[in-house]
């Protein structure tokens, strides 16, 4: 379904170049969810935008269904294939849209036809009800702005979603909702998922093998049970894990 | 439907048709605009300010054009409630129909010059690259002139008039709009939801005029109202200068002109225009300021 | 012996539109040399407390309590002078985000100097040495060149550790900390905490540790107060936070996935309109 190959990713020109990720190689099958784990500027959500074509300063090869693609151009093909949450719900959305304007210009943009029963779905599908259809994003809590942004991703009908910390700006409680309805529509249809996280429990909770990332560069693969189980291969790997599982306090 | 139900029905906040979202939001703008006193004197000012211009024959008490030498330079009287002038004509009918000329400026700048300025802004910082780099040197081009020298300078090479004067107003005074405009742009370039409307295959030219330039358009209007005492004070200066409007024309800033040989001995022919020019440039201020509390899209509603 | 801070029926409203908002309603305990950790989701009003506390709510705000005393002595609305050299000598807070609570053209020295110095009312040499001397025991190994430092030229963890370092230089009695590790990467995080809890048990420091993490404040502290919706609907000693009573405490233990015990769906809070109305502390 998707396939990195040899992936470098950098901004700005020579003497102040950041290279954000470095010769990164991972393949995702199709119906597989696949987490992308690491601390803050270890590349991983870099890694996500090069995909979605949200980056135009890369290399190597990105390949999307059989499909490769170049620089930041993608074609219609691609956005009904590929879809996208962000994290931060409260900006993910536009202050000045309806519900209703999200999602059927998504709808128009995506040439659907029977746009009024569409957005009916979408919003019953998500837990939200057509209750919230004009509602405006002020009048949302995060947790119902993440629904809004996740059926605006599931009005193309995609393959492929690309999760970006989609839970990290909630609530615990907030979350489990989100985590499961992710659940949900990956279940019903047979969605692939490649899901950008710190947090390795959220990760081992929806992934099925994961990449864990350190400075641009992908330092472990391993499975959610090798996670569990603490089974890491290299050193930063397995400290990580022991960091985020408990704090020791001093004796 | 009931007072009480009709606030409900527009406060709520889970509305049921598109129309009722709309007015809703409408109505909430309107309620935090109406709970600051001062934007509210503003508002009503200019509505009378509107509805003097619109009924101007029919309020001024005389014929703003019809001159009596007998009685020039009356102080203010029963007969003359703000006096007359240098040719005995009566000021307040004056000011009256001078109402007019000033909503005429306003309007007409107000509509020409955000706009540029939007379209300017607002595509050099979507676009980027060289189109910015042209697009922001023209603007700073016409920065670095004073804007009353480059208005003078288009006037004289247009000549006299108020119709010139409102045109080089208006090319005059865009550049502010298009430097907010670009600011604003650039950091909403960036933002997620246009990120997330990109990945649906949005266009440029969709992005730019459904998702930037709602966002840009509040701001621009705050800035336009607050801008607009300065542009009456402008085409005033122009009108001062003799650029502006031509005589007999009741031109509030060509009336003060005509005070200032007096000033000294028949103080009301200079101050009553001014005076008219200063209520009216303070009203907009405060619709201005009013405007950004409701406007504001940082400061979300509440 | 007197509890180092005493909180009696605190409540903080905001008017609205719509009537009196209620930020926090009534929330009760007393602070003795111990980490106490408020847990809560966002609109608790477990940060409004830390503000009320501090006198940081700002107009048309409201904060009204039956007792505010901070080693005896009340402490509630006092006036702004007053209550600025309180803060920071005596009470003190460290914030989520060092990058807003730092001055972005001052050196991170300068900024623990002065705060001292404006407390203490010392020399500048003598403020400089205790700067030095905070910086080292944040666990900042060449203090020197943090002390001549922007700001923007420390990274996230290093600027916590300075904010702790700038809080703790006048020897506060009770130390505010709002989400102090949320911003940061767990290794750093970690490395926080330990610095803060050596320093909070070496100068015998009442702590007050805010925060939505619960399984973090299990670990890290003493006693632990639950809030929901402006109220305190459980209070129990943090090793016992597992066992909880509360339906909202266990609703929110198991909402978070863990790593140790893997689950098909992950349980849902379901919230109850009792929690929110439950008789209150502190009113007859």
């Amino acid at each position: 379904m998707l396939t990195v190959e040899d992936l470098d990713v950098w901004f700005g020109h020579a003497p102040e170049r950041v290279d954000a990720v470095k010769s990164a190689s991972f393949a995702v099958r199709q119906g597989e969810s696949f987490g992308l784990v690491g601390e803050s500027g270890s590349g991983k959500s870099t890694i996500l935008r090069a995909v979605a074509g949200l980056v135009d300063t890369w290399s190597g090869r990105i390949k999307v269904g059989g499909e490769t693609v170049a620089g930041r151009h993608r074609s219609r093909g691609f956005h009904k294939t590929v879809q996208m949450v962000f994290q931060d719900p409260y900006a993910s959305l536009h202050p000045r849209h309806s519900v209703d304007r999200v999602l059927s210009e998504t709808l128009h943009l995506q040439g659907m036809v029977g746009i009024d029963a569409r957005i009916t779905r979408l919003l019953d599908q998500v837990g939200l009800g057509r209750g919230f259809r004009f509602r405006y994003p002020h009048q949302l809590s995060g947790g119902q702005r993440q629904r809004v942004a996740i059926a605006r991703a599931l009005a193309a009908e995609p393959k492929l979603l690309l999760l970006d910390e989609p839970t990290s700006a909630l609530d615990v409680s907030v979350q489990a909702e989100i985590l499961n309805l992710l659940c949900d529509i990956r279940a019903e249809r047979g969605l692939t998922y490649v899901m950008v996280s710190h947090d390795l429990a959220v990760v081992a909770h929806m992934c099925d093998r994961l990449a864990v990332m350190r400075q641009g560069r992908i330092v472990e693969d391993m499975d959610a049970a090798g996670l569990r189980a603490g089974r890491a291969q290299g050193d930063y790997a397995r400290k990580l894990i022991a960091a985020s599982t408990r704090y020791v306090r001093e004796a | 439907m009931t007072e009480m139900t009709t606030r409900a029905w527009l406060l709520s906040d889970a509305p049921q048709t598109r129309r009722q979202a709309r007015l809703g939001a409408l109505y909430q703008g309107w309620l935090t605009f109406r709970a600051n006193r001062l934007a509210m004197v503003g508002l009503a000012i200019l509505v009378l300010l509107v509805l003097v211009a619109a009924f101007a024959p029919w309020i001024a008490p005389q014929n703003p054009f019809a001159q009596d030498l007998a009685q020039r330079l009356q102080p203010p009287s029963a007969s003359h409630w703000l006096g007359t002038d240098a040719l005995g004509r009566d000021i307040l009918s004056r000011l009256i129909h001078g109402s007019r000329v000033t909503l005429f400026i306003v309007g007409t700048v107000a509509l020409i010059a955000p706009v540029i300025g939007l379209f300017v802004g607002t595509v050099a910082g979507f676009a980027g690259g060289w189109v910015d780099q042209v697009l922001m040197r023209i603007t700073d081009i016409f920065l670095a002139f004073p804007k009353l020298i480059l208005a003078l300078a288009f006037v004289a090479a247009l000549g006299p008039g108020i119709g010139n004067a409102v045109l080089a107003l208006a090319v005059t005074s865009w550049p502010p709009y298009a430097r907010l405009a670009r600011a604003e742009t650039l950091t909403i370039r960036r933002a997620d939801y246009i990120a997330a409307a990109r990945l649906q295959g949005a266009g440029p030219l969709r992005l730019l005029i459904g998702h930037v330039w709602p966002l840009c358009v509040s701001s621009l209007i705050v800035r336009a109202a607050l801008d607009m005492a300065g542009i009456i004070l402008s085409a005033a200066g122009l009108g001062f200068l003799g650029l502006g409007a031509q005589p007999p024309m009741p031109e509030w800033g060509a009336m003060i002109s005509d005070g200032r040989s007096y000033i000294l001995d028949f103080w009301w022919v200079a101050a009553m225009p001014g005076l008219a020019i200063f209520v009216v440039s303070l009203a907009f201020n405060l619709l201005g300021d009013g405007l950004r509390d409701v406007l504001d899209p940082k400061e979300g509603p509440r | 012996m007197t509890p180092l801070l005493s909180v009696q029926n605190l409540r903080v409203g905001f008017p609205t539109r719509s009537g009196l908002f209620q930020a926090v309603r009534g929330v009760s305990f007393d602070l003795g040399r111990e980490r106490l950790g408020v847990v809560g989701e966002s609109g608790s009003g477990k940060s409004m407390t830390g503000r009320a506390i501090l006198g940081l709510v700002r107009p048309p705000g409201r904060v009204t309590a039956d007792r505010l005393d901070l080693d005896g002595e009340p402490i509630l609305n006092l006036p702004e002078s007053r209550m600025r050299r309180l803060r920071g000598a005596r009470i003190s807070m460290v914030m989520q985000d060092p990058k807003f609570s730092l001055n972005p053209v001052m050196t991170v020295g300068r900024q623990i100097a002065e705060g001292y110095r404006l407390h203490t009312g010392t020399s500048r040499a003598q403020a400089r040495a205790k700067a030095l001397e905070m910086l080292a025991a944040v666990q900042i190994h060449d203090p020197e060149r943090v002390f001549d430092a922007y700001p923007h030229e420390v990274s996230g963890g290093m600027g916590q550790r300075v904010m702790i370092a700038m809080m703790l230089a006048p020897d506060p009695q009770v130390l505010i900390a709002d989400e102090p590790t949320s911003a940061l990467d767990v290794s750093v995080r970690n490395e926080v905490l330990r610095i803060l809890d050596r320093l909070v048990s070496a100068r015998g420091m009442g702590l007050i540790f805010i925060s939505h993490d619960l399984n973090l404040v299990a670990q890290f502290c003493d006693r632990v107060l639950i809030m929901y919706a402006g109220r305190v609907v459980e209070e129990l000693p943090a090793r016992d936070l597992h066992a909880a009573k509360h339906p909202y405490t266990q609703g929110l233990l198991d909402s978070l996935p863990r790593l140790d015990r893997p689950v098909e769906r992950l349980a849902t809070l379901q919230r109850q309109a009792g929690w929110r109305d439950a008789p209150e502390e502190g009113t007859p």
